[in-house]
């Protein structure tokens, strides 16, 4: 393994790019590429062309907050984002990469009563999965992260909160990194400035895709572009569930170590951590409405801070550094789509909303092995498109940490 | 980002609610529809990557509901309308 910060010399090829291939993957994201890995570790295919209309993992891959956790109310999102965390455990290793990956345990607050038999509830389900989860009193929450305000002359205090330890952060470039390199030694093409720009159709089939830089024939096609999902799907008259929104982000300036974990209050609004470089990352909320510019309202900000202060009043003095906003694929119940489309070959991944980082190698998992057999994983069965006619939603609106 | 409300002008979007896409036409026969009609009236929304016809209610002014088209990708509006004739 590398040490730290010691980066490989080499990380992909340009290559030409060929005729046809047997998966063409359509957006260079951290699903994209964690799903080309997969199809060629766990099923053999690698004449594969990962397809990126800008840059390399230049969308929301590197825009979020890397928060990972497990820590879902539904059995169905347990069991998915659970095999992730799992695989993310073992990942640094498997991709010969070192993913700073770090295990600091995420805290979720409480504020109210009805947070706090939210929260016990979670912790209850999450057992029931066998997933790590631990409820806190106000005086707990102290002891593991000592800076949070705990005191109850407050707006919003804090009386407890749930506690998953094996969950924590990565670095969000060197995991789609680490899955290009990887998937690009084994033979996958990754092509950047090449915008799909229509599909080719025989019948209810599609066979191809036309880019900026000519045709490109492929047996399987696989959506994976986040916020601009329903723009690709349009262009075969397909209808996602899907609505694009602005999430905003920030971080201060470097500091010396001072947050120890992941801290998210669904109630007050703020989700933070402490990037190992040292800036403090924070999350902001999603603008109420459609964009698709990468800006949000500054009032989002203003908001943002203004919980975090409450909760740590010794931030008072740091400085924002930086804010942005990535474009995020909302779905009705706050659960992706993963499956199958009515188009034959035809494959879609998006719908992760607030939450895809974490995710990443287990969408990358279950979503080749949908492509490679035609049908769903055990694991994304339950996250069909069809859900939405059949009426069987997974409504994780309490566990996904943005309000949607 | 300023929100014409056609009742009192230019207000900064923190004092609205968005509605969401506009032209969003209940069943006709509601009785008679299928589970693929409700689940299109109910869960699939335009999402365009350009001029977008929305809702919008002015919550912390006049508490009225109007329409207007938004670019979302400039956030560029074009004329709000009242609703009731008026522009």
């Amino acid at each position: 393994m590398n040490e730290p910060h010691s980066h490989p010399d080499h990380l992909w090829r340009n290559p030409e790019t060929k005729r046809s291939y047997d998966v063409v993957i359509v957006g260079a994201g951290g699903h994209g590429l964690a799903t080309a890995y997969y199809l060629a570790t766990n099923h053999g295919i690698t004449n594969v062309a990962v397809l990126e209309r800008a840059w390399l993992a230049g969308g929301n891959m590197a825009r979020n907050t890397t928060v990972i956790r497990s820590n879902y109310l539904w059995d169905e999102s347990a069991a998915i984002y659970e095999h992730s965390l799992k695989l993310w455990e073992g990942l640094s290793q498997e991709l010969d990469y070192d993913l700073l990956f770090s295990q600091r345990g995420v805290l979720g607050l409480a504020h109210s009563l009805g947070n706090m038999r939210e929260g016990r509830r979670q912790v209850n389900a999450n057992r029931l999965n066998g997933i790590d989860a631990e409820w806190l009193s106000a005086e707990e929450v102290k002891a593991f992260c000592p800076i949070v305000n705990i005191s109850p002359d407050v707006r919003y205090p804090v009386i407890g909160g749930t506690l998953q330890r094996r969950g924590g952060i990565a670095k969000h470039d060197y995991v789609a990194w680490a899955f290009a390199r990887k998937a690009d030694a084994m033979g996958v093409d990754l092509i950047q400035n090449c915008e799909v720009t229509g599909f080719d159709l025989v019948g209810d089939r599609v066979v191809g895709v036309q880019t900026n830089q000519g045709r490109i024939a492929a047996n399987k096609v696989a959506l994976c572009a986040a916020g601009h999902s329903t723009i690709l799907a349009s262009m075969v008259g397909l209808d996602l569930p899907i609505q694009s929104y602005p999430l905003q982000a920030l971080v201060s300036e470097l500091l010396e170590p001072v947050l120890n974990c992941v801290v998210m209050s669904n109630a007050v609004h703020v989700y933070v951590s402490q990037a190992h470089k040292g800036e403090l990352v924070m999350g902001a909320g999603m603008d109420a409405y459609n964009s698709y510019a990468q800006r949000g309202s500054p009032h989002v900000i203003e908001y943002q801070l203004a919980a975090a202060l409450e909760l740590f009043p010794i931030f008072a003095r740091a400085h924002v550094l930086r804010t942005w906003a990535g474009i995020v694929d909302a779905s009705p119940d706050a659960s992706p789509i993963l499956g199958l489309t009515p188009i034959e070959n035809l494959f879609v991944n998006c719908g992760w909303g607030t939450g895809g980082f974490k995710a990443t190698p287990a969408a990358g998992w279950v979503y080749a092995h949908t492509i490679a057999h035609g049908r769903p994983h055990e694991l994304n069965a339950p996250f069909s498109l069809e859900r939405f006619s059949t009426g069987a939603l997974i409504d994780e609106h309490g566990a996904a940490a943005v309000a949607h | 980002m300023l929100i014409p409300c056609p009742w009192c002008g230019d207000r900064d979007d923190i004092e609205f609610s968005y509605g969401g896409a506009s032209e969003v036409a209940y069943p006709k026969d509601p009785e008679a529809a299928d589970d693929a009609t409700w689940a299109r009236f109910l869960f699939f929304r335009p999402n365009p990557k350009g001029r977008m016809p929305e809702r919008w209610l002015h919550t912390a002014g006049c508490r009225r509901w109007f329409s207007l088209v938004r670019d979302t990708v400039t956030h560029e509006i074009t004329p709000s309308t009242r609703g009731d004739g008026g522009t």
